[in-house]
């Protein structure tokens, strides 16, 4: 991964302002986005992270700060120079937002249609782009005739059709069910792999975030109040906000036991299934459940469960292998 | 007056109602269909927000389709003497029609516009789009089915002024209806007329749905 900064956020501020209200949608954000990277902004409805997506394409405009792109602030660019970030920025969107009177392919060529590219090259870049999105069978159907799921897949073609070097993804999994939004996930993840573009995707999901991003900030009353790698904003969270999205309550997050334990993270990307007794039947070893806050959220496990370390080094390890591999986030927790 | 007389005069109508109904159409959305689009693209909420002429433009419109085609032709008669060289007769009454019908265009225009989905255009947006290609290539095509149907109302719409068109020395359907029908009291040929009339409607209203819906790929 490269070590370059493709999007810099400084300052950014906006304010919705009718006669009577005034709503600040965003407050100071700076944030920082890496090229090579999946970076990902959490946080609840409201929050402002749309906002936020919006005016790095300068869908909105901010009231104050700037929005780099290679050290370019956006925001002061003339037409011409917005236009050529913006093929630099691909977006997709949790509507998805295609052209309804346009088949799959005319989609996926309308960026190639409106940049002029010559009618030959448009074919052939039209059919591996949806070779890559494994719609090529889809061709000339209208997206009304699609699922969620493939609509998205286009949306991807086609916002990676101008050869982007980012791309910005609105929700793009909100309107999805777990099984597609799963889909959606890893084909983004084999779009940051395999053609090395950078992902900045905002979501309200934390299973999303863990998932496939490297870094994230959680975006509370349109304040950033957390950010760093995912892993450790994850075991170590601190704002309110971070512990709503993690399904932790703040009251039992800080009750750390005096006994040497395990805490055990839930975060919504484990199936459901009863963890803890197969957990003690496959590795043999008794479970002491020192205490638990757990939380169901549209059928998916969300919060902590503290349980006490095993005492023989294999026995914890059996342990820890078997939750790792169960795909949830294991920490030793010790208060001495 | 037989029937072999009747069917010819009320051909002969068709032929003259179309002749001004056609070309009508044609120019009011060759005028009115602009400023349906600049109407949409224009607004607060718009690609290009220009408020205060948007507002103005909404108020122009607005007063020319306040006023009853049957007064607006008495008083444009001097303008269209000056255009079309004569004030009265079939061909004439074109020019007060258009005059009529553009401002109702663009309403209509603007309306099937406004049908698109605000997340499509911001999609265009972002996939780099100039003004004029999310116009050309986003907001026409994706309101294509809408901007049909519209026209085939404007089209029945502007064929009923059209039989007012006897008030002006034109001719027509309509124009027989009243004065070879109704002024000489030969209601075969007042009816005649008039199922000619109704005919035409059906017509331009089953071929209005017919592309419409063979063009609209929303649905499945």
């Amino acid at each position: 991964m490269s070590e370059s900064k493709l999007i810099e956020i400084i300052g950014l501020s906006k304010v919705f302002s009718d006669a009577e209200n005034k709503v600040v949608a965003l407050n100071g954000i700076s944030l920082t986005v890496y090229e090579g990277e999946i970076y990902g902004i959490v946080g609840m409805s409201g929050a402002g992270k749309s906002t936020l997506i919006r005016c790095i394409n300068r869908l909105d405009i901010p009231n104050e700060g700037q929005v780099l792109y290679r050290g370019r602030d956006v925001l002061k660019m003339n037409r011409r120079e917005l236009l050529g970030v913006r093929r630099k920025m691909g977006m997709i969107f949790q509507q998805f937002n295609l052209f309804m009177q346009r088949t799959v392919a005319e989609n996926v060529r309308y960026p190639l249609e409106i940049s002029k590219s010559p009618r030959k090259d448009a074919d052939r870049r039209v059919r591996e782009l949806l070779d890559i999105v494994g719609l090529s069978d889809k061709a000339t159907a209208y997206p009304a005739q699609l699922s969620g799921g493939q609509r998205q897949r286009v949306g991807i073609a086609r916002a990676l059709a101008s050869e982007p070097d980012v791309l910005l993804c609105d929700e793009a999994t909100s309107a999805l069910d777990p099984m597609t939004t799963q889909a959606i996930l890893a084909l983004l993840q084999d779009i940051n792999r395999r053609l090395g573009i950078t992902i900045l995707l905002i979501t309200h999901e934390m299973a999303v975030i863990r998932q496939i991003c490297s870094r994230v900030a959680i975006l509370d009353g349109g304040v950033v109040v957390e950010e760093g790698d995912v892993d450790e904003v994850f075991l170590s969270t601190r704002s309110e906000a971070g512990k709503r999205l993690f399904g932790v309550l703040p009251e039992r997050a800080a009750e750390d036991p005096d006994v040497p334990a395990l805490r055990i993270v839930f975060d919504g990307s484990s199936a459901e299934k009863p963890i803890i007794s197969r957990l003690a039947q496959e590795t043999g070893v008794p479970v002491n459940i020192l205490s638990a806050n757990m939380n169901h959220l549209r059928g998916k496990m969300y919060g902590q469960m503290i349980i006490q370390k095993p005492l023989s080094e294999d026995e914890n390890k059996a342990v820890v292998r078997f939750l790792e591999e169960a795909g949830l986030t294991v920490r030793e927790v010790n208060k001495t | 007056m037989s029937w072999e007389k009747i069917v010819p005069l009320v051909l002969e109508g068709l032929g003259e109602t179309l002749y001004m109904t056609l070309p009508s159409t044609l120019l009011s959305y060759l005028v009115g269909m602009p400023l349906g689009i600049l109407l949409v693209v224009t607004a607060p909420d718009g690609i290009r927000p220009r408020p205060a002429f948007n507002a103005a433009l909404g108020v122009a419109i607005n007063f020319l389709r306040s006023i009853p085609f049957i007064i607006l032709l008495a008083m444009l008669f001097p303008v269209t003497r000056a255009i079309m060289g004569r004030a009265i007769g079939t061909q004439a009454i074109i020019f007060p029609l258009v005059i009529s019908a553009f401002p109702y265009v663009a309403r209509m225009v603007e309306g099937s516009i406004r049908e698109v989905d605000r997340g499509v255009i911001e999609a265009a947006q972002s996939l780099a789009s100039s003004d004029l290609q999310i116009i050309g290539k986003v907001m026409i095509p994706e309101a294509l089915p809408s901007l049909l149907n519209g026209a085939a109302i404007v089209m029945v719409t502007i064929l009923g002024y059209t039989a007012m068109a006897s008030a002006a020395g034109g001719g027509g359907l309509g124009a027989i209806a009243i004065t070879k029908g109704l002024n000489l009291r030969r209601m075969d040929v007042m009816y005649t007329a008039a199922i000619a009339l109704v005919f035409l409607v059906q017509l331009i209203t089953l071929f209005g749905n017919r592309v419409t819906k063979k063009l609209d790929h929303r649905k499945r």
